[in-house]
């Protein structure tokens, strides 16, 4: 007893009291600041980019395929490309994870989640996710899980992992989709009972990532339902998916 | 006959490299096996024009040696005779080997499909597979996944059971194919250390060293010592993390609370120093060949000293509490036996290889990177239950806590890049890393210009699966989720 006391205090208090200000520490590879008037059109970071997300003319970089390796950063010698480590990736649109010249933080906040009221509604204020491991590396479904540890502990705005799809209001997929998983998807997804959502966790997940050239893929399931939220990283931090759902369901600035 | 002797991290010529038939190359594997006691470390074909060329690569963790052989498969002749009835340690390999090439091993017990791939050279599809099945009125199967009740990785369990005893664990796995292997042989190998840094992101430290390994190597340029050692300093905190995870998850599934939540917090605090170093809490972004991307700048090292004190006597304080409960070690003690005769016939790896007396780590049998500068003990426990592989990860964090802050107090000086040219032509080369679970091997043939013919990964899940499913063997099913959770197998370095 005296024991499990000692215990409890050398645990001391882990949780991040407010998880809405906090943000990854550098060199966290976070949001690409990009600045046109620096590139010279070497083409460096396009050509050492593993995942085809950057492009010139004018300089922009994908979200949704860049697996954040900071290889395009490294390798311009002039700065166009640089990131900050601003977390806080979570979209509505595909379109808008395609960052260019000139985007800030404060800017990319003000339009990349499109709050609907549906969904408001429904979830706002208890939202029941399953977790959908398709081809990914692990690194995702650790992130995950971690958002609900004592430290992250999103359970608190009453979001959590469930084990049941019948339970569940939508699935969070991870990985690019294995062609051997494409059925166990879809299988998921058919028994969480509507309204439901989909959220799509990492640039595998978004777009492939490093996989998206891969002949083991089927990503078939994505073509047919509408995508809800799409959380961009390799793999995305916690925070990053903590904050986006939360502003999916519109709990993010009350 | 003469096998071509080398060492862990070292390239060969191809030239010097014995081609033998297969009858020869098969025999003299069972004989080096039975009375020498090496052991596979890779066993995989490699498509000709003409064939098959295989390649077996044994280790003998007593001398600190590699050996390699071949022999050659010619279109029409692929099938030989098993090697698995004899030596279990070859069953995976083998079941790969037709699933990969089309060459059958004949007289294999179990020659079902590892990871159902389009283009099987076996042939073999998804839907044709048929389970393995128990006769019997009293028998009845549970079907488990791909998707499990929580936040996991995809994999199908079916159990066949009397009443609540498990008498047989079928593990299917395959669902997170990905064909990394395929995508590293198209392109320039040199541009690939992104991929391979996700073929498992909790191992990507030790497949990043890997790979640099084995491009430093076929290039013949050797690394500064302080890459080295922030290399190996990243492994073992890769290590750390991976082990308080499972310790937090064993917790976790005996409804221990402290120390689901205790390992877990602590956890956070070894991923979160890895990201104050390079960005990522998993590591992605340090290695390259021939360099590590940052630097553990001075200040760094000071935070990262008072960080893994305070995470080691976290450690230590949880781990002497938990492992002195009663309540704790009855759930853990004689649950999820896999004995030491049956681990070391399947040639199991890594640390649930060492719980079951199995004495075999990379880092001390074939030293690399700064362990061969500063050399770490390996622990083996006899016990192979539950509690062993749970106490074991709690020993081995402990000692790679202690090995880290050695290390930090006298980080060695030295620069971060080197420049890495095209690998040696027509050249065999083997780096393995004993990774978070166990020995991960990645082999590479270079052709004539230098270029990469074929790349091989292996990963220690791949033999360790099996370990599991004799595990729960004559176990209430109810303690699967434990007994699992002490492998803590990875699902996406065995699928690729």
């Amino acid at each position: 007893m005296l024991e499990a006391l000692k215990l409890r205090l050398k645990q001391g208090r882990q949780y991040i009291p407010d998880v809405t200000t906090r943000s990854p520490r550098r060199p966290f590879r976070g949001l690409p600041l990009i600045d046109e008037s620096r590139c010279d059109g070497c083409r460096a970071c396009v050509a050492v980019c593993p995942a085809g997300a950057v492009g010139i003319d004018p300089v922009h970089i994908d979200m949704g395929r860049c697996v954040f390796c900071g290889e395009c950063a490294r390798a311009c010698s002039r700065e166009a490309i640089t990131f900050s480590n601003f977390h806080q990736l979570g979209a509505t649109s595909r379109e808008t994870l395609t960052v260019g010249s000139g985007i800030t933080p404060e800017k990319y906040l003000e339009y990349a989640i499109a709050c609907r009221k549906e969904i408001v509604g429904i979830f706002g204020r208890s939202l029941k996710l399953r977790s959908v491991s398709a081809g990914g590396c692990n690194a995702c479904e650790l992130e995950l899980n971690a958002c609900s540890n004592v430290n992250f502990d999103m359970g608190r705005f009453g979001i959590e992992t469930v084990a049941s799809p019948r339970h569940a209001d939508g699935v969070v997929v991870t990985g690019p989709v294995s062609a051997n998983m494409a059925t166990a998807l879809e299988a998921t997804f058919e028994a969480v009972p509507a309204p439901k959502l989909v959220i799509l966790m990492g640039s595998c997940a978004i777009s492939g990532g490093v996989f998206a050239a891969s002949p083991e893929l089927d990503r078939r399931f994505l073509d047919r339902y509408p995508v809800d939220l799409y959380l961009p990283g390799c793999p995305v931090h916690p925070l990053t998916f903590i904050n986006g759902v939360l502003g999916l369901i519109g709990r993010k600035f009350k | 006959m003469n096998w071509l002797e080398f060492s862990n991290h070292s390239t060969v010529s191809l030239a010097e490299l014995p081609v033998l038939s297969v009858s020869q190359l098969r025999h003299s594997i069972m004989m080096r096996c039975r009375e020498q006691g090496w052991r596979p470390m890779a066993f995989f074909g490699c498509r000709r024009d003409d064939g098959v060329r295989l390649f077996a690569i044994l280790a003998d963790d007593d001398h600190a040696a590699l050996h390699a052989a071949a022999a050659d498969f010619f279109a029409g002749e692929y099938e030989y005779e098993s090697l698995t009835p004899q030596l279990p340690g070859f069953g995976s390999f083998e079941r790969e080997l037709f699933e990969q090439t089309g060459i059958k091993p004949a007289g294999h017990p179990w020659l079902k499909p590892l990871r159902f791939p389009r283009d099987a050279a076996s042939g073999k599809k998804k839907t044709d597979y048929r389970f393995w099945t128990l006769a019997g009125e009293s028998v009845h199967e549970v079907a488990v996944g791909p998707v499990h009740a929580g936040v996991i990785e995809p994999g199908h369990f079916r159990f066949m059971c009397t009443g609540e005893e498990v008498r047989h664990l079928e593990i299917q796995l395959g669902y997170q194919h990905r064909g990394i292997e395929k995508m590293l042989r198209q392109g320039d190998i040199r541009t690939k250390a992104v991929l391979v840094e996700k073929i498992a992101g909790d191992s990507c430290i030790a497949n990043g060293m890997a790979f640099a390994g084995v491009l430093e190597t076929a290039a013949g340029v050797k690394v500064s010592p302080r890459v080295q050692a922030i290399r190996t300093l990243a492994l073992e905190l890769e290590r750390i993390a991976l082990h308080l995870s499972t310790l937090s998850g064993l917790a976790t599934d005996i409804a221990y609370l402290p120390g689901s939540t205790f390992f877990g917090a602590t956890r956070t605090y070894v991923i979160n120093s890895l990201l104050a170093l390079c960005g990522s809490r998993f590591g992605f972004g340090l290695i390259r060949p021939g360099r590590v991307n940052y630097d553990l700048m001075p200040e760094l090292v000071a935070e990262w000293r008072r960080t893994l004190t305070m995470v080691l006597d976290r450690t230590v304080t949880m781990g002497e509490s938990m492992f002195n409960q009663p309540s704790v070690l009855s759930r853990l003690e004689q649950t999820g036996v896999l004995n030491a005769a049956d681990a070391a016939a399947i040639g199991m790896l890594g640390v649930t290889g060492r719980a079951s007396g199995v004495r075999r780590d990379v880092r001390a049998d074939h030293p690399f990177s700064y362990f061969k500068i500063s050399p770490i003990v390996k622990i083996t426990l006899a016990g192979g239950d539950v509690f062993a592989r749970g106490f074991l990860r709690y020993l081995e964090a402990r000692r790679s806590l202690q090995y880290v802050l050695t290390l930090l107090d006298a980080l060695p000086e030295g620069g971060l890049a080197t420049a890495v040219p095209a690998p040696a032509p027509n050249s065999l080369t083997v780096a393995a890393v004993e990774g978070p679970r166990g020995e991960i091997c990645h082999t590479m043939l270079t052709g004539p210009y230098g270029e990469c013919r074929w790349y091989k990964l292996q990963d220690p899940s791949l033999i360790n699966w099996y370990g599991l499913a004799l595990a729960v063997r004559t176990e209430g099913i109810s303690d699967f989720p434990i007994c699992n959770k002490s492998f803590d197998l990875s699902y996406c370095g065995h699928d690729l």
